[in-house]
């Protein structure tokens, strides 16, 4: 005959190892990068359709003027880190209220990590290794500080 | 407000409670309330942003390409439907970001999930001001001569 343990008895906390919880870390995640997100998202919106002309002064020009300022850098990059891997949490935590299949489940769960760190990878690499001013592209393309040929 | 403590209640008069049976069995306090709809918009918003947020970094990227690539695609996006999606994209993002920040409120707060169908309320109020200045700045931008 097995004993049952009274709850948080010595013998019931050591017997289990400790390890992360990875559900309450993504849990608070949901949280403090929300409220980061709220003031990244709501900058970028109003910089990108408010202000100025909106949606119709974006162009490589305006685009290359804001990758070449290490403010818009640091904020383009929190920005893709924190709202990818925000979205990316959130679809995870759909997926598994609603994919009772286990193995649909895999894979939907699978899909979703492998976008993730193709796009973060894809995403980081074009901040940093941008060039504003590309040789041989049209000049009337270009930002207005670009060297004239 | 209820003052009496819990010793006290064996001395008064018990009084009928006046929770009644749910004429439906799936039918439960909490569904189809303000905590319910605020809990589907939040998914369906969520849901709807991470599809454009996909697309959006693929775009984006564009510009590592060629400055030519990249203004052909952002060209397709400066029509007056793409206009209305970016709208409706707007619109989700204000309120996801605004519910978000009610959950927020509810998770940490002592009063937040006393007060959750209020915050829900002002959450729509927040939202109708938010969209009541960029939309006409949006169709001006759209629709207007440039």
């Amino acid at each position: 005959m097995s004993v049952i343990e009274a709850p948080r008895s010595p013998g019931v906390r050591t017997a289990r190892k400790r390890r992360v919880n990875w559900e309450k870390w993504g849990w608070i995640y949901m949280r403090v990068s929300g409220v980061i997100l709220v003031v990244l998202i709501f900058g970028h919106l109003f910089v990108n359709l408010v202000a100025g002309e909106g949606v119709n002064a974006i162009d490589f020009a305006f685009v290359a003027g804001k990758l070449a300022d290490p403010f818009w850098i640091v904020w383009d990059t929190l920005l893709l880190w924190l709202a990818l891997i925000h979205g990316s949490n959130g679809i995870r935590t759909i997926i598994n209220d609603y994919a009772n299949n286990a193995i649909v489940r895999r894979i939907l769960l699978g899909a979703v990590l492998v976008s993730t760190i193709v796009l973060l990878t894809l995403g980081t690499l074009v901040i940093y290794t941008f060039d504003p001013c590309p040789a041989g592209a049209p000049a009337d393309l270009l930002p207005s500080f670009c060297p004239v040929p | 407000m209820p003052e009496k403590s819990a010793g006290t209640l064996a001395d008064s008069t018990p009084v009928a409670p006046k929770i009644s049976m749910p004429r439906r069995p799936a039918g439960t306090l909490y569904r189809g309330r303000e905590g319910m709809w605020s809990w589907v918009l939040h998914r369906i918003t969520g849901v709807a942003i991470y599809f454009f947020l996909l697309v959006h970094i693929l775009d984006t990227a564009l510009v590592r390409v060629s400055p030519a690539a990249y203004n052909a695609v952002i060209d397709t996006y400066k029509t007056p439907i793409m206009g209305l999606g970016e709208t409706a994209l707007v619109a989700a993002i204000g309120l996801h970001a605004l519910n978000g920040l009610r959950i927020i409120l509810i998770d940490f707060s002592s009063w937040g999930t006393r007060h959750q169908k209020l915050m829900f309320w002002i959450v729509i109020g927040l939202w109708v001001v938010l969209l009541a200045g960029f939309v006409p700045r949006q169709f001006m931008h759209i629709f207007g001569a440039h």
